[in-house]
């Protein structure tokens, strides 16, 4: 035990020196694991979609490639020179269809991780960095993390003042939110049911990292068992109507028309209220899918929705601002209006 | 035996079903809205608060009916194919049946479909699977046309498999991949009466051939030479017994998502109950399928705050209960 230990340390010591002078920066990622990175960085693979859109709202020009080819529907709310960057597919997660040696043939200085950073993940990271010779940056993904998960990523990327008027953005509209928060109890905040799924029941529980934007915005998601439990879940109908939501959140458009349509929905508070919102999903979804920084622009809009006398944005010029802050796109009006079509339930065919 | 073959015990299948309505008025009670059983009551005729009818009447009756339907069906079909294969150990998807229904359902939530379409693209699926099955298994050259057939459903239930995890990997892992797992493992949670209705009368015209030939099949599970010897033509009882079976399995897979293990299970404790003859297995595997699912599928609704999966309640409870079944070595298949 001893004679190994002090064997490691030795090579580790030898390593340490024989690197020392190739080595430009470390870097602490937000998992604790030091990587060493070259001074300049130009590329940056995307080891997954959350990564993809924190990559590219930070500095797109050394974004390499999309997790997933954009869609037609979404390469207009995406800067021009990016839409048609190849695809490269999830490198992490529940997918994992990049092939390494793609990743080798791209050649990115850095491969950047932006989510879970539980074992599971350092280990891949791990093994991915050793595998292939590319620094691996693992990047805390909880949406309360975002401020730094911006100030890090934009230090790696030589772009700290970006990052910095972004994570100011994100601390004002989580201030924002909180100073309505703090005025309203916890007992006469609305509650709300995420509805996912084509039928509208399947759902996340309170905490999960799907629901995560309903409770940052301050709306009580019913779907609480009340023992910790979280992850997605299959609900009942009559669950629903037992926790009777006051508003309900979607992004399916099958479910949004079925819920008006229903007669089992038809008796729900938030479907007789007419408060069965959904949510816009382009480029990236506005609440979630995938969860990233895209949950900004959701957040906003569902402070609007739960708050709509103490949140006084115009979701309008919100919308446009926050797609050239984050997005690096003016929208023409037509794009704006077709979002806030959107989001008021009449989604684009 | 076979000469004088015994009628169904009309007392015991009378008790059986009294046994199962029973539960399933004790079903139409429980759940997540509190009801008294005198509300239920009340409620399900058409009296009371109009949501406690919109709860008894437009949720629960469907569900308990649609647990009914599924349950009786998939025992029934799975006795028909034990028997039929002379085999203790198949079940309603031996020959793909649930492998095709998944893969149509996947396609339909991968293609983003409204549910109407999905179960459309299941009950295709199931149906596309064993019609490939029986193709390829009569091009098999083997003189074992039961082995060819149960041979070739192994394998086309593979590719199925094999195509729904394909579409898994390039399905939205954000929307569209919990949605497929969820479907996966069964559930009839969503069940309306709109989706029952065009599986119910699938399911009654798959059963008519089952039971109007119910002593040709028996006389086929002693073998294909004794048959012959009897004047029951095997080849094309077979062939009607396979295609009714499927489309009962098929519809109800698409009504349910795949639910295992009850036509496995359900068949044995029936036989253990009035022996092999089919005349006598049919029917009592279809109301004894009813009540376990019924029972299963109103475990599944309460006893979390979030719904079960049926297919992970079927298999936890059947499988443990198929072992000690096989252990007790209780009188069974001969």
């Amino acid at each position: 035990m001893f004679r190994s230990t002090t064997l490691r340390l030795l090579l580790l010591l030898g390593c340490a020196l024989v690197a020392q002078p190739a080595a430009a920066r470390t870097v602490t990622d937000s998992a604790g694991r030091v990587v060493e990175l070259p001074e300049r960085i130009e590329t940056v693979f995307a080891s997954g979609p959350p990564a993809s859109i924190l990559v590219y709202v930070v500095k797109p020009e050394v974004l390499t490639g999309w997790p997933r080819a954009l869609r037609p529907e979404e390469a207009p709310y995406i800067a021009e020179p990016y839409r048609d960057l190849p695809e490269t597919g999830r490198l992490t997660g529940r997918g994992g269809d990049a092939n390494l040696e793609r990743v080798l043939q791209i050649e990115p200085d850095l491969i950047i991780d932006f989510g879970s950073v539980r074992d599971t993940y350092i280990d891949l990271a791990d093994r991915v960095q050793r595998q292939t010779g590319i620094p691996y940056l693992l990047i805390d993904g909880r949406f309360e993390a975002t401020p730094a998960a911006l100030r890090l990523v934009g230090e790696v990327l030589g772009v700290p003042e970006r990052a910095e008027t972004l994570a100011r953005d994100v601390e004002q509209t989580f201030a924002r939110v909180d100073e309505i928060l703090a005025a309203t109890p916890e007992s006469e905040r609305p509650t709300v049911y995420l509805a996912r799924g084509p039928d509208g029941l399947e759902t996340g529980l309170k905490g999960s990292i799907n629901t995560e934007i309903i409770e940052r915005a301050g709306g009580r998601n019913v779907a609480d068992p009340g023992d910790g439990r979280r992850g997605l879940v299959r609900a009942s109908i009559e669950q629903v109507m037992v926790a009777d939501p006051e508003i309900i959140v979607t992004w399916d458009s099958h479910f949004y028309q079925r819920a008006q349509l229903d007669p089992l929905w038809a008796g729900i508070e938030a479907v007789r209220t007419d408060r069965v919102y959904l949510a816009p999903t382009v480029p990236f979804g506005w609440i979630d899918r995938p969860p990233s920084l895209n949950r900004l622009m959701g957040l906003r809009w569902m402070a609007g929705l739960l708050y709509p006398d103490a949140w006084d944005e115009a979701l309008r010029e919100d919308a446009r601002a926050f797609y050239q802050l984050y997005y690096h796109v003016d929208l023409a009006d037509a794009e704006l209006d077709r979002l806030l079509e959107w989001s008021k339930g009449r989604p684009p065919e | 035996m076979i000469g004088r073959a015994p009628g169904v015990r009309v007392s015991l299948v009378l008790a059986l079903g009294l046994i199962v309505a029973a539960l399933s008025v004790g079903a139409l009670a429980i759940g997540p809205f509190a009801l008294s059983p005198a509300e239920t009551m009340v409620a399900l005729f058409g009296g009371g608060e109009e949501q406690a009818q919109v709860v008894v009447q437009n949720i629960r009756l469907p569900r308990v009916a649609a647990a009914l339907l599924v349950g009786a069906a998939l025992a029934a079909a799975g006795a028909s194919y034990q028997t039929l294969f002379r085999n203790p150990l198949v079940s309603p998807d031996i020959l793909g049946v649930s492998a095709g229904a998944g893969l149509g359902a996947v396609i339909g939530i991968f293609l983003s479909l409204p549910v109407a379409f999905i179960q459309l693209f299941a009950f295709a699926g199931g149906l596309a699977a064993v019609v490939l099955v029986t193709v390829v298994a009569s091009a098999v050259r083997n003189t074992d046309r039961i082995l060819a057939l149960v041979l070739t459903g192994v394998v086309i239930g593979a590719l199925a498999g094999a195509a729904t995890s394909l579409l898994k990997v390039l399905a939205d892992p954000y929307d569209q991949l919990p949605a497929i797992t969820f479907w996966l493992l069964g559930s009839l949670a969503s069940v309306t009466t709109t989706d029952i209705l065009p599986a119910l009368p699938a399911v009654l015209i798959g059963l008519v051939p089952l039971v109007l030939l119910r002593w040709r099949i028996n006389v086929l599970s002693l073998g294909d030479d004794e048959a012959r010897a009897l004047g029951v033509e095997a080849g094309r009882v077979r062939f009607i017994v396979i295609a009714a079976a499927t489309l009962i399995t098929a519809s109800v897979t698409a009504l349910a998502g795949v639910v295992g293990w009850v036509g496995l299970v359900i068949p044995h404790i029936a036989r253990m109950i009035v022996g092999p003859s089919f005349a006598r297995l049919l029917p009592v595997s279809a109301i004894i399928g009813a009540g376990y699912l019924l029972v299963v599928d109103t475990l599944a609704r309460t006893i979390g705050a979030v719904e079960i999966p049926l297919g992970i309640l079927t298999a936890v409870i059947g499988a443990p209960f198929f072992i000690w079944l096989l252990a007790s070595g209780r009188r069974g298949w001969s």
